[in-house]
């Protein structure tokens, strides 16, 4: 069965109607990509499954999010926990102005799941490691979160998900904000994290779009065009409009 | 019609905005000069740490100084709290409907409501109904009735400052609302409720209307035991010393104004400080 099963989705934002019958099979351990241009509601879907949107005012939902089986769209369904293990990175890094330890620690803390030193210390060490920030920053663990550089702070938002232990990650455009270098730096740890986590990456650009991912939709105002693995996507679209996007004769 | 050449009415209108400039700073260095040359001669340690003496012609100002401390350190204790909560609901919880917006409106309009308006209604709910009595804490109700919209437009702003980016992480991790609020939010919000905070101490500190007829006392020749004590308050001092009493030295009728209007300006100059200190400090 498919981890994340998006069923006739449909999202109002007030009286616009910002996604339409959205139906997408989402697997496990894969990078799953979302493309499209500006408006097309790639990161409103995105920002659907684990409803952030939630605290947006006049947002409207109808139809079928399933994650494991379950709809979190379901009246009982605790949001809270769903965001819990659905984490989200933005497009601007946003850690907390806090320390990087506290960064880190501050989801098992807040969410009471321990207040045993030595687990939070082994976790934030562990997902620590887990991004590849640990051994340049160990030694200051204590300093700022924002002394790191946007890539670091990144990684370091990341990490501040791991902890909590999430089964999906949610990237909204992780790589906006960052220069090529860094970029491709993120890429080859997400395709590293996604042994152990379903990744789905919202991108405005095709080209990370392609290296990176194993699946990708194609959206355009509002509807799913197109949803099929990465290669045909880019090589042998079905659909025209899939073609000239990714061609480049638009958007 | 005279036609300016271009130069000259650019030159003239420069001179007509200075001249507003300075206008508008003129009366302030006025009463200021005219208050410490007046009144400079009245402050010693005495003047501020004894009581009055031969019907407040002599002595000092102390229970003056201690009444309306107390009444606004008795506000603002009341106020915070409760403000800061009602900013919280109002930013954080509150959906954009009817109920939202007439309270929105509602405190944008208390907030135009003149001070005497404030007083007669401490009189009649707090003093009278809830049988308060000319109290200090009946004093510092009707203060924190006036300030109320203050606080918690303030703290509106220091909350909505608070970038929304980190409560979408905080979220993300399934930290519950509440638990943001508490974690992310308010800390960082924290230095500009203070700063809000400490102004609207400067400001009902020089308030007499709304004490006039809830806490101020003519002449109480003790300090105060508790809340319920009538006490004296430096702006109705001054007021009486300047109206009621005949050959008053006009030395301690501007100490008196000088000692309110220091308290004032210092309070002020402390969110100041604050101020700076805390915007050199933020982190975002």
């Amino acid at each position: 069965m498919s981890k994340i099963v998006i069923k006739n989705f449909n999202l109002y934002y007030g009286n616009f109607h910002a996604l339409k019958d959205v139906n997408i099979y989402i697997e496990e351990n894969r990078i799953t990509a979302m493309i499209g241009p500006s408006g097309c509601g790639k990161s409103t879907l995105l920002r659907s499954i684990n409803r952030i949107n939630d605290i947006i005012e006049g947002v409207k939902t109808a139809g079928e999010i399933n994650i494991d089986g379950a709809n979190i769209y379901d009246r009982n369904i605790d949001v809270d926990f769903l965001r819990r293990s659905v984490g989200m990175v933005f497009q601007r890094p946003n850690p907390f102005p806090i320390s990087i330890y506290e960064n880190v620690a501050f989801g098992l803390r807040v969410n009471r799941i321990t207040s045993n030193k030595n687990i939070i210390n082994e976790t934030v060490e562990k997902s620590l490691k887990a991004v590849l920030l640990w051994d340049d920053i160990k030694d200051k663990l204590r300093k700022s979160a924002l002394t790191l550089t946007l890539e670091q702070q990144q990684r370091l938002c990341i990490a501040r998900l791991i902890a909590v232990a999430p089964r999906i990650i949610l990237l909204d455009e992780p790589c906006s904000s960052l220069d090529p270098v860094a970029t491709r730096k993120i890429e080859e740890l997400m395709m590293q994290l996604k042994k152990d986590y379903t990744i789905v990456i919202v991108t405005h650009n095709m080209q990370q779009a392609a290296r990176v991912s194993q699946d990708t939709a194609f959206m355009l105002l509002g509807k799913l065009i197109e949803f099929n693995k990465t290669d045909k996507i880019f090589t042998n679209p079905s659909e025209k409009e899939t073609d000239d996007y990714v061609s480049g004769r638009f958007g | 019609m005279i036609r300016l050449s271009p130069k000259l009415s650019q030159k003239l209108s420069y001179i007509l905005l200075f001249m507003a400039t300075i206008l508008a700073i003129v009366p302030v260095l006025v009463i200021m000069f005219l208050i410490v040359k007046n009144g400079a001669s009245a402050i010693s340690w005495e003047f501020l740490t004894s009581m009055p003496k031969d019907g407040m012609r002599s002595g000092g100002i102390l229970p003056a100084i201690v009444g309306t401390f107390a009444i606004v350190m008795c506000a603002v204790v009341i106020t915070l709290p409760i403000g800061v909560c009602a900013a919280i609901y109002l930013n954080e919880y509150a959906k954009d409907n009817f109920l939202t917006r007439v309270i929105k409106l509602a405190i944008v309009n208390l907030a135009g409501i003149p001070s005497v308006v404030y007083g007669l209604f401490g009189l009649g709910i707090f003093v009278m109904f809830f049988k308060l009595g000319v109290s200090i804490i009946a004093g510092a109700l009707t203060l924190s009735i006036m300030e109320l919209p203050v606080i918690i437009t303030t703290s509106r702003n220091a909350l909505n400052s608070v970038p929304k980016s980190f409560r979408e992480a905080s979220l993300s991790l399934g930290v519950s609302r509440w638990q943001t609020i508490r974690h992310i939010v308010l800390p960082n919000a924290l230095p500009g409720i203070l700063t809000g905070t400490i102004l609207s101490i400067a400001r009902i500190s020089g308030e007499t209307a709304p004490i006039l007829f809830t806490a101020a006392a003519f002449y109480v020749p003790h300090l105060p035991k508790s809340i319920f004590d009538q006490v004296m308050a430096l702006p109705y001092h001054l007021y009486i010393i300047s109206t009621q009493i005949p050959n008053m030295p006009k030395n301690i009728i501007y100490g008196t104004a000088l000692v309110l209007m220091m308290m004032v300006l210092s309070i002020s100059f402390v969110a100041i400080f604050a101020r700076v200190y805390f915007r050199k400090h933020r982190k975002w």
